[in-house]
């Protein structure tokens, strides 16, 4: 964990652990687990709301708990840049991590994969295979989503890439 | 046709010559070139061949097999012809599967199983196999477009899907199970999965199907900075599966801190990619037809032109449950495996001729040991591993394995966590 700041150093030490190890496939352990995602979850943006750092909204797509959607925020320049956020749950969860989307940002950044899937190869899955069953959805936010977000955006604004919804409003009108 | 549509020249032609009218003589001119516009789309179009039924080993032109039957004449291959017996699934239709998949089409393979669920870029155009007019295409439509007309002897099933997910899975599974194309065949329904995605997610799915039908399969991987790659042999329970210890790379053998990691996510090149596909298809044509010698894993890197080679005893600690159950049932069969293995000794045995070294000198220390001898190493501990092939991810931290305590009160409800967070998520 060297070289992560100590804010986000100490939000993970805030967030519950998993322990149960098991997959959609794996029936009612599936639900033993999913129900270990939800506390991590509750717990994890209770703490962000209580600190004035709300940054996402997340709930299961499907029944079974395996289709996730939502959406994601950051604020830059004081503006707010919001976008979806979906994601599966892999059959070989939790050894592998789900693998996040942001369907909008597809095509726009090289720090992504096909289908708007950020890449989390360097400064993420070498932590969660560390982890691994510990780490659940909450994790891969904080330390998967919440990075990509703070490096990939001011870039992505700066560059003109994407606009403020605002902007894109006024720009159409004239 | 071609008779045909001569015919309509010339009838078009005589029919100018008799008419005045400007008008309709331009018009004339218009089917004309209509007429000869479909000549040439027709004979670019009468390439393709009809099925052939037996392969020959017959020395003519117009025979796609003889190159192939050859094999047999110069004594590498037994029986090449086995080869229409074969399914081989191929997961992954990018860089390598693709062209994987051409090679083993051209072999005159029975049957291949396509997987992908990306669509063809023209930033793919970088690497073999696909052309800029299938952009848009889905890559194993394109794949069953190109290889069909290469060789329609060979059977093409597709299946555009993503096989890390619970749905793509099932229907991976079902796919390498189906045994419509040899009923009398034992096992699954394939003879060989290959694994040519790019990503560790999808090799762990692919690693679980396998292990829990017992299929043998072969990986393979290019570096993302495409200067390095791999292919592996894995039987479950007999060699290390993918989970047994962390993926290995091939190191590239420079400072991975002067590897530019800015910019792209992953590099490619056509070179390495075709490199990698061959090794691939080579060992895949060497377990299927039975010659040389199969490689367990072999590295590729290209910046030192280093090619490694290992093996890997499978994890007992593996956190696979099915790659463990594998490892018992292959440990339960050892008598008979020893018992086949004494007969196939006596027969050789009146055969076999004192060989001198082959190789005088040995830079890379590479030894022939007897499988007894190593008696499972570790490769968990990178310290092991041969030089020049590292590990890319971590080994899981132990912890203490807590006893799975039902935890009682009104949070341990799976609705009322939903409700739960629901709640938080509306305000």
């Amino acid at each position: 964990m060297e070289g992560w700041d100590p804010n986000t150093k100490s939000t993970l030490t805030q967030i519950p652990l998993l322990t149960i190890k098991s997959g959609p496939r794996d029936g009612a352990l599936w639900t033993q687990r999913l129900k270990e995602e939800y506390k991590a979850l509750i717990a994890y943006t209770s703490m962000n709301k209580s600190k004035d750092n709300d940054w996402f909204r997340i709930s299961a797509a499907n029944p079974e708990g395996t289709r996730w959607k939502g959406k994601c925020w950051y604020v830059h320049n004081l503006l707010k840049y919001e976008f979806d956020l979906q994601f599966d749950i892999p059959v070989t969860y939790p050894a592998t991590a789900p693998e996040l989307e942001l369907p909008e940002l597809d095509g726009k950044t090289e720090k992504m994969y096909r289908g708007g899937k950020i890449c989390l190869t360097v400064h993420f899955k070498p932590l969660w295979a560390k982890n691994c069953p510990r780490f659940g959805i909450a994790h891969v936010l904080c330390l998967g989503l919440a990075p990509w977000l703070a490096a990939e955006i001011p870039v992505l604004v700066d560059s003109g890439t994407i606009k403020h919804k605002d902007d894109v409003a006024t720009s159409s009108e004239s | 046709m071609e008779v045909e549509l001569k015919e309509l020249l010339n009838d078009l032609q005589s029919l100018k010559k008799s008419i005045s009218d400007p008008s309709d003589l331009a018009l004339i001119d218009k089917m004309h070139l209509h007429v000869e516009n479909i000549a040439t789309l027709e004979k670019s179009g009468t390439t393709c061949r009809s099925k052939v039924k037996d392969m020959s080993a017959e020395v003519v032109d117009s025979n796609p097999y003889s190159r192939l039957m050859a094999l047999q004449r110069m004594g590498i291959v037994d029986n090449y012809e086995r080869i229409r017996e074969f399914s081989v699934a191929i997961v992954g239709i990018g860089g390598v599967g693709s062209v994987a998949a051409e090679m083993l089409t051209r072999c005159g393979i029975g049957r291949l199983l396509l997987y992908d669920y990306d669509k063809v870029e023209l930033a793919n155009m970088n690497r073999l196999f696909f052309r800029p007019e299938q952009v848009g295409m889905t890559k194993t439509d394109a794949a069953v477009q190109t290889l069909s007309e290469i060789n329609p002897d060979v059977v093409l099933e597709s299946y555009t899907l993503n096989i890390t997910t619970v749905e793509g899975f099932d229907t991976f599974m079902s796919s390498l199970t189906n045994k419509s194309f040899r009923t009398t065949k034992s096992g699954s329904g394939v003879d060989l999965v290959l694994s040519c995605v790019d990503n560790y997610e999808a090799r762990m799915v692919v690693n679980q199907a396998c292990n829990e039908l017992n299929q043998t399969w072969m990986e393979s991987g290019v570096s993302e900075d495409a200067v390095s790659g791999h292919i592996q042999l894995l039987i479950p329970g007999e060699t290390a599966c993918f989970a047994c210890v962390p993926p290995l790379v091939v190191a590239s053998g420079i400072d991975e801190r002067t590897l530019k990691r800015e910019g792209v996510c992953a590099a490619s090149l056509p070179t390495t990619m075709g490199v990698v596909a061959g090794l691939l298809v080579q060992n895949t044509l060497k377990y299927l037809l039975k010659f040389g010698q199969v490689s367990r894993y072999l590295g590729y890197n290209a910046l030192k032109d280093y090619f490694p080679t290992m093996e890997m005893k499978p994890n007992s600690q593996c956190s696979n449950t099915a790659c463990l159950e594998r490892q018992k049932e292959y440990i339960l069969a050892k008598p008979t495996r020893d018992a086949a293995a004494k007969a196939k000794a006596a027969d050789s045995e009146a055969l076999s001729v004192a060989e001198n070294p082959v190789h005088a000198d040995n830079e890379w220390n590479i030894s022939v040991v007897d499988d007894d001898e190593v008696d499972g190493a570790d490769v968990r501990n990178s310290g092991v591993l041969p030089e020049g092939i590292v590990h890319e991810l971590p080994v899981a931290d132990e912890y203490p394995k807590q006893p799975i305590t039902e935890a009682v009160g009104p949070a341990d409800d799976l609705e009322e966590l939903r409700r739960q967070l629901e709640a938080l998520n509306a305000d």
